[in-house]
C-alpha cells in the first residue's frame, strides 16, 4: 500500500511538472499571453501597398504595442488593401485623425504597423476608419527609386554620352509608373 | 524466379502484420473504459513509462538546448542577429526537437522495456495464465501501458522543450551575451500558441500513440523465446525510429507547408 | 498391485458406470474414431466430454479423433510420451484454441461455440496450473493469489486478505505471502499458483506437468497436495504428465495418449497389468520396445560405409 502511495505521488509530480512545463511555453516562450481573444475594439484602415504585413502583427504607438492586426482582406470596391486593427481595450482614447504607416522592424524585419496620434476630439470607435494611411516601402521600389535619382543626378552632372543617356532614360520610365502588384 | 517468390511472400507477411497490428489496436482500445475505472493501474503504467524517462529527458534536453544555443548564435551573430537566437532555439525545440526527440529517446528507454516486458510475459505464459483465469491480457495488461505512454509522451516533450530552452537561455544570455530580453521578447513575438505551441503537442500525442503502439504490438507478437522478445524489442526501437519520422515528415508539411 | 481380470484390456474397469464411454474401450491398435460423436456431457457424471477432437498446426496432426470422458470428483490422468500435444489439450479444453474437428464439452457447454463472455464465464470455473507456474512476476505472492479475486470480485480488502492467507495455508505458503515470485523455488512457484488456481473455488482445475523438474520432496508435497485439495475442495483434476509413478498413485483413471490417439486408458491397476505392449512399455519405462529406442533411419553399417 505504501508503494502504491508513493508511486502516486511521482505520477502526480510528473503530470504537474509536464503542465508546468506546458503552461511555461505557452506563456513565456509564445504568445499566448498577449491574446486578448476578443477583447478591445476593431479599426479599419486602407492600404495601398500592405508589403509582407501579416496577420497578428503588432499594431506600435511610440514604439510600444497597442494592438495587433486582426484581418487583411482586399477591397474590390477601392482596389485597395483593407487591414483591421484589434486595438487593446486600454487604449480607447486614440484620437479620430490618427495616421497609420506600416514600417518594417531592421532592414529586412517583419513588417508592423505605426500609429501616430492626431489632435483630434473626438476618439477612433469600433468600426472607425483611419483615413491617414502610408503603404509600406516596398524594398525593389526603394532601389529603383535610389537608381534613378542617381541617375538623374548623373545626366544633370554631365551630357557627354548621350548613348549612356538614352539607355538609362528607358530604364528611368518604368519606376514612374505604377509599381506592379 | 525466387527472388520474386521471397518478395510476394515478404509483403504478403508484411501486410498480414499490419492487418494483425490495426486489430490489435481495436482490442486495445477496447479496454480503455475498462482501464478508466480502474485508475491505480494506468498511474503504475505513467510512473514506469513517464516517470523514470524524466531523467534521460531532462539531461537530454538541456544539452540540446545549450548545444542550440551556442550553434545558434555562432551562425547568427554573423549576420548581427543575435538577438533572434531565443526565436531559434525555443521554433526548434518546440515545433520539432521537441516532440521529435523526445519520441525516440522514449522508444529507446520505455518502448523497448515495454516490449520486452510484454514479450517475457508472453515467454512465460503470464498472458496465457492470464487468459486461463477468465482476463483478458490485453485489456488488463496492454491497454494501461498504451495509455500510459500516451499520457506520458506529450508532458515529456513538453519538459524537454522547457528544459531546451532554459538551456539555450543558459549558454546565449549567460555566457555568450545575448541581451536578456531581447531573448524573451523576440522568442514570445515569433512563437504563435497555436501554431507552434498545439501542433508541437499535437505531434507529441500523434508520435505517442505511434510509439506506445509499435513497442506493445512486437511484445504481443514476439515468438515466445528469448531470442524472438531480444528481435522484438530491436524491432520495436528501429521501427519506432522510422515510424516517428516519416509521421513528423507528413505531420510538418500539413502543419507548417503553407506558411 | 491390484489384480485385473485377464480377459480384457482396458474395458473391465470396475468404477466406470455403463455409459458411452464403454463403447471407446477398444484395443488400441484397432481404434477407430466413430463418425458420429455422441451428444457430450449427456452423463451428469461426466464433467469433461472430449469427442471425436482433431487438431492440426499447419500440416501437423496433433490429435485425429480423440474421445475422453473426465469424471466429477475424480482425478484423471492424461498420459504420454513428451511431445504428444498433452499441453494443447488442456489449452483445448480452456477454449484457447479452436478444434479442426470434433468437441470439447465443460459442464454440458461445446467450448468452442461458446461467445467470448461465455467462455470467459466458463474459465472462472476453470483452474489451471502452468508448467511454469506462470505467475505474475511484477507482484508478490500475495497479490498473486489475490489477483482472480481482485479481477473478478468487488469483495472488501479484509475478505480479500483472509481469502488469501486460507488458500496459501492450503498450500503451505502462507509465510511466504510477502516474497516475490523470483524469490521461489520452482516447487514454491507451483504450489503458489496451485493457491492462485482455486482462489475462485473452481469446480476443476488442469495441470499441465506438475511435476516435471521437481526434486523428490516438493514432487511428493505436490502429489499430497493434489490429491488432498481435489478430496477437500471436491474438485475435478485432470493431470497432465508423463511421470508414471507419480501420477499413479493419485490418478483414478489413466488415458494414454501418443501419436494424436488414445491408446489405452482404465484405472493405474488395469494399465500395468496391460498386455499391450506400447503400454506396458511406457508404464514401466522399458527403453526399447514399439517405441524403438533409434529414430527410423538408414542401415547403421551402409551409413558408415556410405562415400562421402
Amino acid at each position: 500500500m505504501r508503494q502504491s502511495k508513493m508511486i502516486e505521488l511521482w505520477v502526480g509530480v510528473f503530470v504537474a511538472l509536464g503542465l508546468v512545463a506546458l503552461f511555461f511555453l505557452s506563456m513565456q516562450v509564445s504568445n499566448l499571453a498577449d491574446y486578448s481573444a476578443d477583447e478591445g475594439y476593431v479599426v479599419k484602415a486602407y492600404f495601398d501597398n500592405v508589403g509582407s504585413l501579416k496577420v497578428r502583427a503588432p499594431v506600435t504607438m511610440s514604439g510600444v504595442r497597442v494592438g495587433r492586426v486582426s484581418q487583411i482582406t482586399f477591397d474590390k470596391q477601392k482596389f485597395q488593401a483593407l487591414v483591421e486593427l484589434r486595438i487593446d481595450p486600454k487604449f480607447d482614447n486614440l484620437p479620430e485623425d490618427t495616421s497609420a504607416t506600416i514600417l518594417t522592424a531592421g532592414l529586412l524585419g517583419e513588417q508592423y504597423i505605426s500609429l501616430s496620434p492626431g489632435g483630434s476630439d473626438l476618439t477612433l470607435q469600433q468600426g472607425s476608419v483611419i483615413d491617414l494611411t502610408q503603404s509600406a516601402i516596398v524594398f525593389e521600389q526603394m532601389v529603383s527609386k535610389f537608381l534613378y535619382s542617381k541617375a538623374e543626378g548623373e545626366k544633370k552632372a554631365s551630357s557627354s554620352s548621350p548613348v549612356e543617356k538614352n539607355g538609362s532614360n528607358a530604364v528611368q520610365a518604368e519606376p514612374v509608373a505604377p509599381a506592379a502588384p | 524466379m525466387n527472388v520474386f517468390i521471397r518478395l510476394g511472400e515478404t509483403t504478403l507477411a508484411m501486410l498480414q502484420k499490419l492487418g494483425r497490428s490495426h486489430l490489435f489496436l481495436l482490442h486495445v482500445l477496447s479496454g480503455v473504459p475498462g482501464i478508466l475505472l480502474r485508475p491505480r493501474l494506468l498511474s503504475a503504467q505513467v510512473f514506469s513509462l513517464g516517470v523514470l524517462s524524466i531523467l534521460i529527458i531532462a539531461v537530454s534536453g538541456l544539452f540540446v538546448g545549450m548545444v542550440l544555443g551556442l550553434q545558434g548564435f555562432n551562425v547568427l551573430s554573423d549576420f548581427g542577429a543575435e538577438e533572434s537566437l531565443g526565436v531559434m532555439v525555443a521554433a526548434s525545440l518546440v515545433r520539432e526537437l521537441g516532440p521529435v526527440v523526445t519520441a525516440l529517446l522514449f522508444a529507446g528507454r520505455a518502448g523497448s522495456a515495454l516490449t520486452a516486458e510484454i514479450g517475457l510475459m508472453k515467454a512465460t505464459e503470464q498472458l496465457s495464465g492470464m487468459e486461463m483465469m477468465a482476463v483478458d491480457p490485453i485489456k488488463r495488461i496492454v491497454t494501461p501501458r498504451f495509455l500510459g505512454g500516451l499520457i506520458a509522451m506529450p508532458l515529456l516533450a513538453a519538459l524537454f522543450s522547457m528544459v531546451g530552452v532554459m538551456g539555450g537561455f543558459f549558454v546565449g544570455v549567460g555566457l555568450l551575451g545575448v541581451d536578456d530580453g531581447a531573448f524573451w521578447t523576440a522568442m514570445h513575438t515569433h512563437i504563435d500558441f497555436w501554431d507552434d505551441i498545439i501542433n508541437g503537442v499535437i505531434k507529441s500525442l500523434v508520435f505517442g500513440v505511434v510509439v506506445t503502439w509499435i513497442a506493445v504490438f512486437e511484445g504481443y507478437d514476439a515468438l515466445p523465446t528469448s531470442e524472438g522478445v531480444g528481435r522484438a524489442t530491436t524491432r520495436s526501437v528501429v521501427f519506432s525510429a522510422f515510424a516517428v519520422l516519416g509521421c513528423d515528415f507528413v505531420l510538418t508539411a500539413l502543419m507548417f507547408g503553407d506558411a | 498391485m491390484v489384480t485385473a481380470s485377464d480377459n480384457a484390456l482396458f474395458g473391465a474397469a470396475q468404477d466406470i458406470p455403463a455409459g458411452a464411454s464403454l463403447a471407446y474401450n477398444r484395443v488400441p491398435s484397432g481404434w477407430t474414431a466413430p463418425n458420429d460423436s455422441p451428444a457430450p456431457g449427456n452423463s451428469d457424471e461426466v464433467l469433461v466430454a472430449v469427442r471425436n477432437l482433431s487438431f492440426a498446426r499447419g500440416e501437423r496432426h496433433i490429435f485425429d479423433g480423440i474421445d475422453m470422458d473426465i469424471r466429477r470428483g475424480k482425478i484423471t490422468a492424461i498420459m504420454g510420451p513428451s511431445g504428444t500435444g498433452k499441453t494443447t489439450l488442456l489449452r483445448l479444453i480452456g477454449g484457447q484454441l479452436r478444434p479442426t474437428a470434433g468437441s470439447v464439452a465443460v459442464d454440458g457447454q461445446v467450448v468452442h461455440t461458446l461467445r467470448l463472455g461465455e467462455l470467459y464465464e466458463l474459465r472462472k470455473r476453470m483452474g489451471m496450473l502452468f508448467q511454469s507456474g506462470a505467475l505474475l512476476t511484477d507482484i508478490d505472492v500475495f497479490e498473486n493469489v489475490a489477483f482472480p479475486l481482485r479481477e473478478h470480485t468487488r469483495l472488501p480488502e479484509s475478505m480479500i486478505r483472509t481469502l488469501v492467507l486460507m488458500k496459501l495455508q492450503a498450500v503451505g505458503l502462507r509465510g511466504a505471502s510477502r516474497l516475490m515470485p523470483s524469490e521461489l523455488s520452482g516447487g514454491m512457484a507451483r504450489r503458489v499458483a496451485l493457491a492462485r488456481a482455486i482462489a475462485l473455488d473452481p469446480m476443476m482445475i488442469m495441470y499441465d506437468e506438475p511435476f516435471t523438474g521437481q526434486d523428490p520432496i516438493s514432487m511428493g508435497v505436490l502429489v499430497q497436495l493434489i490429491r488432498q485439495l481435489n478430496d477437500a475442495l471436491g474438485l475435478t483434476s485432470i493431470v497432465v504428465s508423463h511421470d508414471v509413478h507419480e501420477t499413479a498413485a493419485i490418478a483414478d483413471y489413466i488415458y494414454l495418449v501418443s501419436a494424436g490417439r488414445v491408446v489405452g486408458q482404465g484405472t493405474p491397476a488395469e494399465l500395468a497389468d496391460s498386455d499391450s505392449a506400447w503400454v506396458r512399455q511406457f508404464m514401466q519405462g522399458l527403453p526399447d520396445g514399439p517405441v524403438a529406442f533409434h529414430y527410423p533411419a538408414a542401415d547403421y553399417a551402409q551409413d558408415l560405409l556410405k562415400a562421402r
